[in-house]
């Protein structure tokens, strides 16, 4: 047995003894989670944003929604009811970083996609109070003032397709997305046509209901409105999802 | 007079720790202020005055940066070179690493509330620096770990005082979780945006493996090295138990990286994964339990100073609500209470027991005893501490007791259902009721942030007060010399 005595004269060996000490809890519980295959559901239907989302996932991100809404649904009935399936981790494989969000100050939106029209959310962001009276979300007036700013829109998807996004870069790439995900969702999530495919995303969306522009409300909105949506509950038998816990 | 190998306070480095426990005090101001202003808007969100860079989402970050390493990073700055000197008994290795650390610091904390305002945020909670700023605060924590472990191999004895332990534990765990939590992919070389290389699951649990350890290193560790050196010098005796600070160091260092997962609880992170941290969230009482009785047991035989003593209410009232805060997260980490407790405002009250009650008090306390020592003069009114005390005290109680009404009140209420099984209520009632909490809250936040006002005026006046003694003193020696 060394004396304790041996580890506080010598500064070295206290340092060295403290990073073993302090790098095991990390290493057993981050390190498996990248190698257990049973961590992700084996799930159909979730894809990479397309470029219009993606720059709406970045408002929302910009404006900080995570502090107050989670997008998390946990397995309990309350939360089925108010919100619906509980969510998978396979739904939030593409979001770099996630959103899971720690505080529920609002309600949670991992499944708001598709419950309220365009129209309604465009309303709410802009005065929350005139749709949802009490409410104590703030205003939103800018998302509809600011014009989208998209000519970095390659760059970003390039980030993200180096941190692991199935984004094509290529001819082969595009291929193998076509047989991943259809190819109506590959063409996509192809980078070189980026700027085309938000553009006519924005406009047959019509999300901000104004076809002359593109704003950010485009793009927020339509985040918003794919969330949740990409998993069809109905094709899985209930209990599929228990054995990936 | 004869020299001796000791160096005296005259040798000391005290510049450095003058400017960042100022600074600790100007990032504590602001960053309260704009937690006591996000505390006012979701009362009153007419607040948000329709102008994106203080709506909520933006100012929260501003708050928590500014608190976190703004007011306790630069705090811990001041304490650690105070400690690492004292303890050591020689001067800092380097003053020109030790300005690094300094305008480094400040730089990053400055730049990062503005970027957070500008909508430039990795949107990673307590780690919101883009990844210019992140690569920065790489550069000053290597400067800050070179420059501890080169003092410490100056120190003139063979012994390195356990306060120094948690200090470098901190150091070296700080630079793990920052490093290991950041790593980005930039949208470009000329652009702030970054994406996360790590997504979903794994991102969850990354962030959380440093969120919870910011708590337990940068929040616990750290202060408890703050603790370690102040309770014993300001009590006048030696810590309680050497044997019992051991065992504290090495298994507090241990547990609490395996804690971080307690956050995602029922989410889409593997059962495994967060019943192993919720195992050893419970054993981390230990610990913590042992730290604190350590550190009020420091006091047996000195309690009559609690009496007179103003700055040892600070220091034990501080560990009061750290063995309080420590009590209470064990709880809220198990499965059954997390469920109820997760999502609501019970975590906000439970953080600022332990930032407010802990944090912010061992803090304070340690300055009213390291100040006037740093300017070599007394306190300007220990009238004004105990006032300092009282207002804190209140607030503190105002704001964990509003935040468990609103956090166990809107818990109870959406999981309540009605006799025919439907839900009792709408999301939308649950905010309703939390109204009175909120403004109770920002009420206890106002309460806190008049202590640390008053705080600041009475450190002012104890450096103005120093200066006039030491122009004083230069007058009389001038004096003499002239009739000489």
């Amino acid at each position: 047995m060394i004396k304790h005595e041996s580890i506080e004269t010598n500064a070295g060996l206290l340092i060295a003894l403290t990073m073993i000490v302090i790098s095991i809890g990390g290493l057993v519980e981050i390190v498996p989670l990248f190698f257990i295959e049973d961590t992700i559901e084996k799930v159909e239907g979730v894809r990479p944003y397309t470029p219009l989302e993606l720059r709406g996932r970045d408002i929302y991100q910009r404006e900080g929604c995570y502090l107050c809404h989670s997008q998390m649904i946990r397995p309990f009935r309350d939360e089925m009811l108010r919100y619906g399936h509980y969510s998978l981790a396979a739904e939030s494989q593409y979001d770099h970083p996630f959103q899971w969000g720690s505080k529920r100050t609002g309600p949670d939106l991992g499944r708001v996609g598709g419950k309220y029209s365009n129209e309604w959310h465009v309303a709410h962001l802009l005065r929350p109070r005139d749709v949802v009276p009490g409410s104590i979300m703030p205003n939103y007036p800018w998302l509809l003032e600011n014009d989208l700013p998209y000519s970095d829109i390659q760059a970003r998807m390039r980030a993200l397709r180096t941190a692991g996004v199935p984004y094509s870069a290529s001819q082969e790439e595009y291929e193998a997305n076509v047989e991943r995900f259809g190819e109506e969702v590959a063409k996509q999530l192809d980078i070189l046509n980026a700027e085309e495919n938000l553009m006519r995303q924005a406009l047959n969306g019509n999300y901000d209901g104004n076809r002359g522009r593109i704003t950010e409300m485009d793009a927020i909105v339509a985040y918003l409105q794919v969330l949740g949506t990409m998993v069809d509950f109905g094709q899985y038998d209930q209990g599929y999802f228990v054995e990936f816990r | 007079m004869a020299h001796s190998s000791v160096a005296t306070p005259q040798e000391y480095n005290y510049e450095i720790i003058r400017k960042f426990s100022i600074m600790a005090l100007v990032w504590g101001l602001l960053g309260m202020s704009a937690g006591l202003y996000a505390a006012l808007q979701l009362a009153y969100p007419f607040l948000n005055f329709d102008i994106p860079e203080i709506t909520f989402g933006r100012l929260r970050p501003v708050h928590t940066t500014l608190v976190i390493f703004g007011f306790g990073g630069s705090a811990l700055f001041a304490t650690s070179y105070y400690v690492l000197q004292r303890t050591c008994q020689t001067r800092l290795y380097s003053d020109t690493l030790a300005s690094i650390t300094f305008w480094g610091w400040q730089a990053v904390i400055l730049l990062g509330a503005l970027s957070y305002m500008l909508g430039f945020t990795q949107s990673k909670e307590y780690a919101e620096f883009e990844w210019p700023l992140d690569i920065a605060i790489t550069v000053v924590w290597v400067c800050y770990f070179w420059l501890y472990v080169q003092t410490l191999r100056l120190r003139s004895q063979p012994h390195i005082y356990v306060a120094n332990w948690f200090y470098l534990a901190f150091i070296l765990a700080t630079a793990i979780l920052h490093i290991f939590n950041n790593i980005a992919i930039p949208v470009g070389l000329f652009t702030l945006k970054s994406y996360s290389v790590y997504s979903g699951v794994q991102d969850a649990m990354v962030q959380w493996w440093y969120g919870h350890n910011a708590v337990g290193f940068f929040l616990t560790a750290a202060f408890l090295g703050m603790m370690y050196y102040f309770v014993p010098k300001q009590a006048g005796r030696p810590v309680y138990s050497y044997r019992l600070s051991i065992v504290h160091f090495w298994a507090l260092s241990f547990l609490y990286m395996w804690v971080g997962a307690h956050h995602l609880h029922w989410t889409a992170l593997p059962d495994w994964t967060s019943t192993l941290a919720a195992t050893f969230s419970i054993m981390l009482l230990l610990p913590s339990w042992g730290g604190m009785i350590n550190g009020i047991m420091t006091l047996s035989g000195a309690w009559h100073k609690l009496r007179t003593d103003p700055i040892m209410l600070f220091l034990i009232a501080a560990l009061s609500f750290y063995g309080m805060s420590t009590f209470e997260g064990p709880l809220m980490s198990l499965k059954s209470v997390n469920a109820l407790s997760h999502y609501t405002d019970w975590t906000i009250g439970h953080v600022h027991s332990g930032a407010l009650g802990w944090v912010a008090l061992i803090s304070f306390g340690s300055f009213y005893h390291m100040i006037p020592r740093l300017y070599d003069t007394r306190l300007y009114s220990t009238r004004l501490v105990y006032v300092h005390f009282f207002l804190a005290t209140i607030g503190i109680l105002l704001y964990i007791t509003a935040m468990w009404v609103s956090g166990i009140g809107q818990g109870l209420m959406l999981r309540a259902f009605d006799d025919f099984g439907n839900l009792a209520y709408t999301f939308m009632e649950t905010v309703t009721f939390m109204h009175v909490p909120y403004v109770v809250r920002a009420i206890g936040g106002a309460f806190f942030l008049s202590g640390v006002i008053i705080m600041a005026y009475n450190i002012l006046m104890t450096i103005r007060q120093a200066k006039a003694e030491q122009a004083a003193m230069e007058a009389k020696i001038a004096a003499k010399m002239a009739r000489a």
